[in-house]
């Protein structure tokens, strides 16, 4: 009995967020799947150095840094383009995004010059 | 050990109290060799004149026939210093005296030319050195030529110009305002004056000669003497002349004293034994090492030789080691310094006294002469006279009376002979004896010195016993320096024992038991060698006897280890051993399927990004329509894609600083149709916005 309450909550929370995530800007779910994507990529290279061992260490840690970088990047980004968010009102969207890009690039020199 | 070393001291203090015994030989070839090495001309001369002078000296005392051909230059140099008008008064001296010995062709001219200058100088000297070299220079200058009359008027003042320079303790001053004075200007003074007195045309006041006499009682007064009998004159000087010691001293004084006792008439009442210490300090040099050294040592002996009253005569010995064995037979020589022979007389021995002990004989024998070999030859030794080391006393005694005035012997002359023999070594046997009881186990008899391998074993409960018996030639009871017996184990540990005696029996006993931990515990065999030597054993031996093979008790934990054996100095540069490098191990590395695996995996993120933006139904609606902005869309979006294959390049290839470079070009180049596109789309939303 309070079992499936419990569910019928979670179900009913579950729904509720999807519906209110379906209505967020498309750039901001484009936004969203992007950092999906690099925090993804970082879990897998985890379990792959769980699996084999950190040698060589500097090599792993590039390329979760990367990742990391890159998604922590995008949630910056996010945070400036939300139209919602009161802060950054007076931005454009293509400053941000140009910020964005510049900021990956330097991150990827480094990540680059790390991974040996 | 211990009364080895007694032994030595014992002996050098008999020795020092008697020690006027020693050994004087008379100039041999060994100086005439050594004087052809020392004076050897460089490029045909000898240097200055004064170093040519010394040369030629030396060759003609030593009677060196055969001497290097510095002729024709050492006469041009002379020619040259002679005829020249600015020569030094030095100079004329040392070219006057070469020409003494080589008579170089010198016209009449020249040499009136020389002596009326060697005369001005004399008038204008002032120095003790001017008046030498002028007052030489005069006597060569009449020596050498008949035509020149060389004559002092005003002898009496120069004499006493000289004389004025002399100190009371018979040494002289170089000159007034100097007032050290010195033994060797002692002697260059002796010989001016000695110049003076041939050279004065009339006699000189006797009185003046008188004192002369004696400032040099008083100059040999001042002799300095060693234990063995020499005397010298000390000096420890610098001065205008050079370095002085005193050999320069000594032969300088010699000089002067042959030189003025040459030129009086009376007798000088030389001091005989400081005559002959004087001969003998020469003598004891031996043979120099430095030409100057040997120039004034020849030069000495020269005048020692021909010195009016007082002829020094040298006892020396062929051979001071005799063997008794072989019956060698004493012989003595007397002559002069030179080497030349003595007048006739005889030699006997008086006493012997053996070293090491307060032993004397008296012996009064006479030495047989034996005209052809110019030596005295001791016919048969004392019956007393055995191995050892002896001091033999002897005398010498003229044929005739008169030569006792000419001739300086000095009295009793001490001769320190070592007599050497064949030592017989009687009895020798070596034996393993039974601890407790002392009886025999195993007995052998050993030659000695000889060839011997025995073989022996025992235990730590036994004992090894050597005896011998050393008998000199006369019969008599010997105690070597050395009688060492070692023994030596297979691993190279040693141990070394003395062997005692008790009159002519050496024994010695090792007992095993005591001696167990001495050895180190180690049993196994031991080589065992025997030594007895001494300076007057002519068999001293150094023998192996055989071996031993010793059984002792094992070592207990807390024994001393036996000490580490010296390695082979040899090896130290021979190969080492091998060194096997360990290099770390490399980490271990995935299988290579796996890691392929795995990037499949990381790739598929990126497949399911570009889904998801199919899915969200991303799209390109807002890229610029129009050319221009579109072209600076295309090469925002080329730019960055130029930058992550730099970067891509940069991983596979460059190195940052080429990378840098690059980035630093693509990054303006970037800025600017960056900024061109967001522009573009910003001013594009705007007036969006605004409609």
């Amino acid at each position: 009995m309070g079992r499936s309450a419990t569910t019928k909550d979670a179900q009913a929370l579950f729904h509720s967020l999807r519906t209110a995530y379906a209505a967020t800007p498309n750039n901001l779910k484009i936004i969203d799947l992007y950092i999906v994507f690099a925090v993804v990529t970082a879990v897998i290279q985890v379990v792959y150095m769980a699996i084999v061992g950190s040698f060589p260490f500097n090599s792993f840690l590039s390329g979760v840094l990367s990742c990391v970088g890159t998604a922590v990047l995008a949630v910056s980004l996010r945070i400036q383009v939300n139209k919602e968010n009161k802060e950054f009102k007076d931005l454009p969207p293509e400053r941000a995004f140009a910020d964005f890009v510049l900021c990956n690039l330097v991150l990827h020199l480094v990540i680059m010059n790390f991974l040996g | 050990m211990a009364r080895n070393l007694g032994f030595l001291v014992v002996a050098l203090l008999v020795l020092a109290s008697s020690c006027d015994s020693a050994i004087f030989s008379p100039v041999s070839e060994s100086h005439r060799s050594a004087a052809l090495e020392l004076f050897s001309p460089i490029d045909g001369s000898f240097g200055s004149l004064e170093e040519t002078y010394e040369a030629l000296k030396t060759f003609e005392v030593l009677g060196i026939k055969k001497k290097p051909d510095i002729r024709t230059s050492a006469c041009a140099s002379v020619v040259d210093t002679l005829q020249s008008t600015s020569s030094a008064l030095k100079d004329l001296f040392h070219a006057l005296r070469v020409n003494g010995i080589l008579k170089c062709d010198l016209s009449n001219e020249a040499f009136t030319g020389i002596e009326s200058r060697l005369k001005d100088s004399l008038n204008a000297a002032n120095s003790l050195l001017d008046f030498y070299y002028s007052i030489g220079g005069l006597m060569l200058v009449k020596d050498q030529t008949s035509v020149v009359h060389v004559h002092l008027g005003d002898a009496d003042k120069i004499f006493r110009s000289i004389k004025a320079l002399s100190q009371s303790d018979g040494r002289w001053r170089l000159s007034s305002n100097n007032p050290e004075s010195s033994n060797d200007a002692a002697g260059i003074a002796l010989e001016t004056l000695a110049g003076v007195i041939s050279l004065a045309s009339s006699e000189i006041d006797h009185s003046l000669i008188a004192t002369l006499k004696n400032d040099i009682a008083k100059l040999f007064d001042g002799i300095e003497r060693y234990d063995d009998g020499t005397c010298y004159f000390d000096e420890k000087l610098v001065d205008a002349r050079g370095h002085h010691g005193p050999l320069s001293a000594s032969a300088s004084v010699v000089r002067g004293v042959t030189a003025f006792a040459a030129v009086t008439s009376e007798s000088l009442n030389l001091p005989g034994e400081k005559i002959l210490g004087l001969a003998k300090f020469f003598l004891g040099i031996g043979v120099p090492g430095g030409a100057k050294d040997l120039y004034y040592q020849i030069l000495a002996l020269a005048c020692l030789e021909n010195i009016r009253g007082s002829v020094p005569l040298i006892l020396s010995l062929p051979a001071t080691v005799l063997s008794v064995t072989k019956k060698d037979q004493l012989k003595v020589r007397l002559s002069t310094v030179l080497g030349s022979s003595a007048p006739p007389l005889s030699v006997k021995l008086m006493q012997i006294f053996v070293s090491g002990s307060k032993d004397a004989s008296i012996i009064d024998q006479k030495l047989k002469f034996d005209p052809d070999n110019s030596v005295h030859v001791l016919e048969k030794l004392p019956p007393n006279v055995n191995v050892g080391n002896y001091i033999f006393s002897f005398e010498v005694v003229f044929d005739d009376p008169e030569h006792k005035k000419n001739y300086v012997t000095g009295g009793r002359t001490k001769v320190p002979i070592h007599f050497t023999g064949i030592i017989k070594i009687d009895s020798a046997e070596i034996a393993v004896l039974d601890s407790d009881l002392g009886s025999i186990e195993s007995q052998k008899k050993l030659e000695l010195p000889g060839e011997n391998a025995v073989a022996l074993s025992a235990n730590h409960l036994q004992k090894l016993r050597l005896s011998f018996q050393l008998i000199t030639p006369a019969g008599q009871a010997f105690k070597p320096h050395q009688a060492f017996l070692k023994l030596r184990h297979e691993s190279g540990v040693e141990h070394i024992f003395v062997v005692g005696n008790s009159g002519k029996k050496f024994e010695i006993v090792l007992d095993f038991l005591g001696l167990v931990e001495k050895f180190y515990y180690l049993s196994g065999r031991y080589e065992i060698q025997l030594t007895v030597g001494d300076s007057v054993m002519e068999n001293s031996f150094l023998q192996p006897l055989g071996h031993i093979e010793l059984d002792l008790p094992d070592a207990p934990e807390k024994a001393a280890r036996p000490p580490p054996q010296p390695v082979d100095p040899y090896t130290r540069y021979g190969p080492k051993a091998e060194i096997t490098h360990i290099f770390r191990a490399p980490e271990k590395r995935p299988p290579r399927e796996l890691s392929l695996a795995f990037l499949g995996l990381v790739l598929l993120p990126f497949f399911g990004f570009l889904a998801g933006l199919v899915l969200l139904r991303a799209n390109l609606k807002n890229w610029p329509k129009s050319t221009v902005p579109a072209t600076f869309a295309s090469l925002f979006h080329l730019g960055i894609a130029a930058v992550l294959l730099l970067y891509a390049f940069f991983w596979f290839k460059l190195d940052l600083f080429t990378t840098l470079k690059v980035l630093s070009i693509l990054g303006v180049f970037l800025m600017f149709v960056g900024h061109k596109t967001l522009s573009h789309l910003a001013s594009t939303s705007a007036k969006l916005k605004s409609a």
